[in-house]
């Protein structure tokens, strides 16, 4: 256990796998029934998909994040997380992208059937401290609890049967900003079992009694203070490279205060209202629901599917749009994700993954748009007490 | 809440049909429903103001308030008007079509809160249908509570509907109906005007007891200022909403109305809670 100089969580630590024993992890998984899941390089992003073998994985693999941008470069060297993350984050994996709820039969009554996800064990390598806290916020959304009086059956039964590897970041990229928002770049909790990547090994801990099962199966050797001191000093670099910092103080009040403020005006000029940033966020959970019927009628599938704020039928009442322009839907949903949802969840319903800032195709950054509602309150207070300079 | 009481799983409905299909008016009809399983029937319970996610086979869900008796929960009716495509579904249902039901979600009206005061009803077109309830509990419970007006407004005379179940409340005890149209007909006999016109003929103890609202969204700002200019308490004020729907349970967003779900906050709120977000536009 070791606990840093800024007072950080410790780290469980339970010794050292080598890069080249990486495999051993998969096929453990592996034996022990889990489908596994990892990074995979595909269309010029990284993306989860199913892995096999350690040597599927991308080795020196960068991404360069900016606003509306995303590429892989290489790094030059024999590393597999310096990646960062790509669009994806773990939300698919508990709140499917589209699912099918129950059945119908119709025959003069109607019988329904519930259609849960079979259960098969996941297991995802490669998780962030950004994604884990995307679970965390979800969790509150879909299990029963403090802020919710159901729990969502099919997230529940996903949710029990998912094996998290976590890697705790060592790189940030430039649209991160977790460390403002607490969420990392240190995975905390919710992992199975966490890696730190050093030269040519992983820094390994336990997070769970599931995650210590695991890693009693590998060949793990012992971990000397350096190699412990070299990880925590690598995840505190990459936090202090963050150069965003989303300022969250009294931000209820700020935007709720700033309903009709002309910044809403200016973004929507930008805002194509596509819907990427709620795509790709970690925590965004509007589905809509539909029927699908068989081609003879006697049965109906009621399936559900992302939706997103931004979409004409998301705000429909009675054959009018609740929310008609683009300024009200890009309100919606930054009001909801940054303020509205402390409300309702007890939490920030943003983890400073910056992936809404990566993927938004016009580059609006969040981060940009709640200043500009700051600022001015931020310079009145600046100048407030002072007496108007004489002219 | 005893929606789930009976269901693990919140969005399966359970199978109903319908007992009875009532015309009220043009396009707006009444569904009495059954839940079909005895066990489901014997379990379900509701309370004033709630409201169930109505399934049509092949087509979806709809939410719709219960305009019924919360003493009678065997027997549970919906008033709807056919708008959308599930309305306009459920139009076409007769006595003995099948459907699927799940309920009641939601904080119905403050039926502890308002024991023992005045109760002032004030409603706009189909908004009569969620506060319906309320009155059936009102009248049953008379003593429990004071002195009930309603104040119920139509755009047109033809637009009224519970005609018969008015005037049965015209007649209940300590109970007022002041029913107003925008225009009226030679045939009209009640008011002209605003709803919020009403307000000027009330006894003025009715703005010392519990108002409670349903209609459209201005209509209902217009009326709480000008209660809220009587001196009554926002508090005291009382208003059902209501946004799109798909799951009723806090989980697919839609409802959202600033940081309120109307599905399970509401649909009933305080005057309090929601008046800031009610003065904003695309909220």
């Amino acid at each position: 256990m070791l606990g840093t100089a800024k007072g950080e969580p410790v780290m469980s630590v339970a010794g050292l796998l080598k890069r080249d024993q990486l495999d051993v992890l998969i096929q453990t998984l592996r034996a022990r029934g889990y489908r596994v899941v990892g990074p995979r390089a595909k269309s010029g992003a990284i993306v989860y998909d199913e892995v096999s073998r350690a040597d599927e994985l991308p080795v020196g693999l960068v991404s360069v994040q900016e606003p509306g941008r995303y590429r892989l470069e290489d790094s030059g060297n024999g590393r597999l997380f310096d990646y960062v993350h790509g669009p994806e984050s773990l939300k698919r994996f508990l709140f499917a992208p589209q699912e099918t709820l129950w059945t119908v039969e119709q025959n003069g009554e109607v019988r329904f059937k519930e259609t849960l996800p079979e259960i098969r064990p996941l297991a995802v390598i490669g998780a962030r401290a950004c994604d884990l806290a995307g679970v965390s916020v979800q969790d509150r959304t879909f299990l029963k609890g403090r802020y919710n009086d159901f729990s969502d059956p099919y997230y529940a039964t996903r949710r029990e049967n998912l094996f998290i590897v976590a890697v705790h970041c060592t790189r940030s990229a430039a649209t991160c900003f977790c460390a403002s928002m607490n969420t990392g770049p240190r995975a905390r909790e919710g992992y199975d079992i966490a890696l730190t990547e050093l030269e040519d090994a992983f820094l390994v801990g336990a997070g769970s009694a599931a995650g210590e099962a695991v890693l009693a199966d590998l060949p793990l050797q012992p971990a000397h203070e350096g190699e412990i001191t070299q990880a925590a000093q690598a995840i505190d670099a990459a936090a202090r490279s963050q150069t965003r910092r989303l300022d969250t103080e009294n931000i209820q009040a700020l935007l709720f205060n700033n309903l009709e403020h002309p910044r809403w005006d200016d973004v929507a000029e930008r805002c194509l209202s596509c819907g990427n940033c709620t795509l790709v966020c970690p925590t965004c959970f509007c589905h809509r629901e539909t029927d699908v019927a068989s081609l003879d009628g006697k049965e109906s599938g009621h399936q559900r599917q992302w939706d997103s704020c931004f979409t004409l039928e998301h705000g429909y009442l009675h054959g009018a749009q609740i929310r008609p322009q683009i300024r009200h839907r890009y309100r919606q949903w930054l009001t909801h994700k940054l303020a509205a949802w402390i409300e309702q969840f007890g939490v920030s319903g943003c983890v400073g993954c910056g992936r809404c800032i990566t993927w938004c195709p016009t580059g609006i950054d969040l981060i940009e748009e709640v200043n500009a509602i700051r600022l001015p309150a931020a310079l009145r207070r600046r100048h407030g007490a002072q007496p108007e300079a004489k002219t | 809440m005893n929606a789930v009481a009976w269901s693990r799983n919140p969005y399966l409905p359970h199978a109903a049909q319908v007992v009875e299909r009532v015309e009220e008016g043009r396009d707006i009809f009444t569904l009495r429903l059954r839940l079909s399983d005895a066990g489901a029937r014997a379990a379900y319970r509701f309370q004033p103001g709630q409201f169930n996610m109505l399934y049509l086979y092949g087509v979806g869900e709809v939410a719709i308030s219960i305009v019924s008796d919360p003493d009678d929960p065997g027997l549970i009716d919906h008033t709807i008007r056919a708008v959308g495509r599930v309305t306009q579904g459920l139009q076409r249902l007769k006595a003995g079509d099948a459907l699927g039901l799940r309920g009641p979600f939601g904080r119905g009206w403050p039926v502890e809160a308002a024991r023992g005061r005045s109760l002032l009803l004030i409603t706009g077109g189909l908004g009569c249908a969620p506060t319906t309830s309320m009155i059936h509990y009102a009248l049953q419970r008379r003593e429990s509570y004071g002195a009930l007006t309603l104040c119920h407004g139509v755009k047109h005379p033809g637009d009224l509907i519970y005609g018969e179940r008015i005037q049965s409340w015209c007649a209940a005890p300590d109970t007022q109906v002041l029913l107003t149209a925008d225009k009226g007909t030679p045939e009209w006999r009640g008011r002209v005007g605003q709803v919020t016109q009403t307000l000027e003929d009330i006894a003025p103890e009715m703005f010392k007891g519990v108002a409670m609202m349903c209609g459209p969204e201005p209509m209902m700002r217009a009326v709480a200022e000008n209660l809220l200019r009587r001196g009554m308490a926002p508090a005291d004020i009382y208003l059902s909403l209501e946004r799109n729907m798909q799951c009723a349970v806090g989980h697919c967003g839609h409802c959202m109305f600033g940081g309120k779900f109307i599905c399970k906050d509401g649909p009933v709120f305080s005057y309090t809670e929601v008046s800031a977000l009610l003065a904003v536009k695309g909220l």
